[in-house]
């Protein structure tokens, strides 16, 4: 029989073995998929993993869709291991990219090295805002995050969608929902010229860094991993609770914040509907995925920017739906956690226990 | 008056998904087990009971695929959650997560596909009483289930030996383990009830409410109904009308635009969502009394030591 045991120790072989065989497991679920859906699985994978890296254009769009990752992640591995369940990035993306957007229409014809810099400011802010509300509902109503943030998300998007379709509407965008294009000095500059890579990515690896002096270097960082680790603890050691919660939501939202204002500043050049295909929700997997670490995540998101891609390629390629990334992201995610488990836990081996016999106390069958 | 009655009709319409999936969660939720993959379940039996309602060409037949979708990823989660004891909120968002990829992903070839959903039926007599029959008693069959499993959770709670080891297990896992109660399978049951009831929920979205299939068409009612079920304070009555309030809440920008307001339908729309923030404010001005009715293990997985 096949038993559960709890180890005497964490594993930490397992706990960064866990994504790797998280990452086989999808890989031969993806396989099997692949041959239910009468397509040649070596081709699909190909497609999906390689084809899109295969060139400098790919691996510069690889870094495009890193970059928000990234960004998104760091602020989210700053609340969650605070234990803070910061679902919200999405949202304080969403808010970025609006904030950002409404200071850039107001500069179209503006020139100089000041506006783009303001342009990012104004994103960093309504991020930042968008996650204070969540930390003051938090820490001063005691409501939860998990909620607020899910909803401060919806209401976001619809912001999002008012803007576009009103205030911010280019009026002669022929009836589009989107705002103008920005001038040439709000946005971002390239980081290889000749591809769409640009200098996002270079915020997204600063952010891993930060996040990594964050832990490894600072008082405040040692904070929130006690806090995170035993919230009793931390109180005894006399650790504001609210002041962390509060640090920590606004370095998330700041991030995210930041990552919506590349987004409009960078590929894509004015604000328009679908600005996130998901990069909020995503980047939660991105920080489970990298272990809540900066290499880590570092990793993860180069992985998860690459399921963006490949889904487009297969669509491409193969005819395939595009959903094909949001189910690799789901099942990644999924065999994850099952993988964590063996973290604390390890299967043993155990010849079925014999049933009492009848002569036995009622007792002993309650004990089994 | 006719508006009035065109009005509540319309709310428990509007409710019933919610409703649906309010009272799955409730029962989950009293085993100890928080599932935050309701959205996910919910779109899993939105796609099932769509696909199989367009291949089929039958109802019935659609709402039994989604039942069992949405157990299907229950049992998933419950694998995750119950038996291999994980954290239950990282295992319920990878269950969304999963749910929205995987529903996407099923639905994608039958995005703009439309079928006969739920027809309403007048149930005779009952819906003749004035206001009442045309609110409750002209409905569809998915309206009238939801009643009837209210009613049947309402007793199963409160007036059933099974309801009594529920809570037990739900307030304290370790001595209804004592007792002999086999903590795992009751958790396992409750879970995929829940899972069972987000499915039908998502069928009613796409087979009566809006008969087609659109993706995320759940639009974080999977998330509402997460929030009403600790506004309701873990009572059925409290989730019932909760649950139409909400309908209310979600109709209110069709009511305001029929009387002739101007405002914007996307500033109208974010209203479920603002109510939502708005109630769990609410809840903290009662600190304690939420607290006092909080299954007392909810959210702890729990491993029996042998």
């Amino acid at each position: 029989m096949l038993l559960l045991e709890r180890r005497p120790v964490d594993s930490s072989l397992m706990r960064w073995a866990s994504p790797v065989l998280a990452l086989v497991l999808t890989v031969i679920t993806g396989f099997v998929l692949f041959l239910a859906m009468g397509k040649d699985p070596v081709e699909g994978l190909t497609f999906f993993f390689i084809t899109p890296i295969s060139d400098l254009i790919g691996l510069a769009e690889l870094g495009l869709k890193m970059a928000p990752l990234l960004l998104c992640a760091a602020g989210l591995t700053v609340c969650y291991r605070a234990k803070l369940w910061n679902i919200g990035a999405e949202g304080h993306f969403l808010m970025g990219a609006l904030g950002a957007s409404a200071v850039a229409v107001q500069l179209v014809d503006a020139s100089g090295v000041w506006v783009l810099p303001v342009v990012l400011v104004a994103g960093v802010l309504a991020g930042m805002l968008w996650a204070a509300i969540a930390a003051g509902l938090k820490t001063h109503l005691h409501c939860n995050e998990i909620l607020t943030t899910i909803m401060l998300n919806y209401i976001a998007l619809n912001l999002l969608l008012y803007a576009v379709h009103g205030p911010l509407k280019d009026p002669y965008g022929f009836g589009f929902p989107q705002s103008v294009m920005f001038g040439e000095s709000a946005l971002l500059p390239d980081l290889i010229p000749g591809t769409r890579l640009h200098l996002g990515l270079a915020f997204g690896l600063l952010a891993a860094v930060s996040v990594w002096v964050l832990f490894a270097r600072s008082f405040i960082g040692f904070q929130l991993n006690v806090i995170g680790q035993d919230h009793r603890a931390a109180a005894f050691a006399g650790f504001g609770a609210r002041r962390l919660t509060w640090f920590a939501f606004l370095v998330g939202g700041a991030t995210a914040g930041l990552a919506g204002a590349s987004e409009v500043t960078g590929p894509i050049g004015q604000l328009v509907p679908q600005v996130s295909p998901g990069y909020g929700y995503t980047a939660i997997i991105v920080v489970f995925l990298g272990r809540m670490h900066a290499l880590g995540i570092i990793a993860a998101s180069a992985l998860l920017a690459l399921t963006f891609i490949g889904g487009e390629m297969l669509q491409i390629a193969m005819n395939m739906p595009k959903a094909v990334t949001g189910l690799f992201q789901g099942l990644l995610l999924f065999y994850l956690l099952t993988c964590d488990a063996f973290i604390h836990y390890r299967i043993r081996l155990r010849a079925p226990v014999r049933k009492p016999t009848r002569v036995a106390a009622p007792a002993a069958t309650q004990e089994a | 008056m006719e508006l009035l009655t065109n009005i509540l009709a319309a709310m428990v319409v509007a409710g019933t998904p919610l409703l649906l999936v309010a009272l799955g969660e409730l029962i989950c939720e009293r085993s100890g087990v928080l599932n935050l993959g309701q959205e996910g379940m919910m779109l899993m039996g939105a796609v099932a009971g769509f696909v199989v309602a367009l291949t089929t060409g039958s109802l019935a037949v659609a709402v039994f695929a989604a039942v069992f979708a949405g157990i299907g990823m229950a049992l998933l989660f419950a694998f995750m959650a119950v038996t291999l004891a994980a954290n239950q909120y990282a295992a319920g968002l990878a269950l969304t997560i999963f749910g929205t990829g995987l529903s996407a992903f099923v639905g994608a070839g039958f995005v703009g596909e439309s079928i006969n959903g739920f027809e309403r039926v007048a149930i005779p007599l009952l819906s003749d009483i004035p206001v009442i029959g045309r609110v409750l008693f002209h409905q569809d069959l998915l309206v009238y289930f939801s009643l009837v499993a209210f009613a049947g959770i309402w007793l199963f709670l409160h007036h059933s030996r099974g309801g009594l080891l529920l809570r037990a297990v739900g307030e304290d896992p370790e001595a209804a383990n004592a007792n002999g109660l086999k903590v795992l399978v009751v958790r396992y049951l409750a879970v995929a009830f829940g899972g069972g009831m987000a499915g039908l929920a998502g069928a009613y979205l796409s087979l009566a409410y809006t008969p087609m299939w659109t993706e995320n068409m759940t639009a974080g009612r999977g998330w509402i109904a997460l929030a009403l079920v600790v506004f309701a304070t873990w009572r059925p009555e409290r989730v019932l009308i909760g649950a139409w309030l909400f309908g209310a809440a979600s109709i209110l920008h069709l009511v305001l635009q029929g009387l002739g307001w101007r405002a914007s339908t996307e500033l109208l729309a974010m209203l479920p969502y603002v109510v939502t923030i708005l109630m769990l404010i609410l809840l903290s001005f009662d600190p304690v009394r939420t607290r006092l009715n909080t299954p007392l293990s909810l959210g702890q997985p729990y491993r029996p030591s042998h």
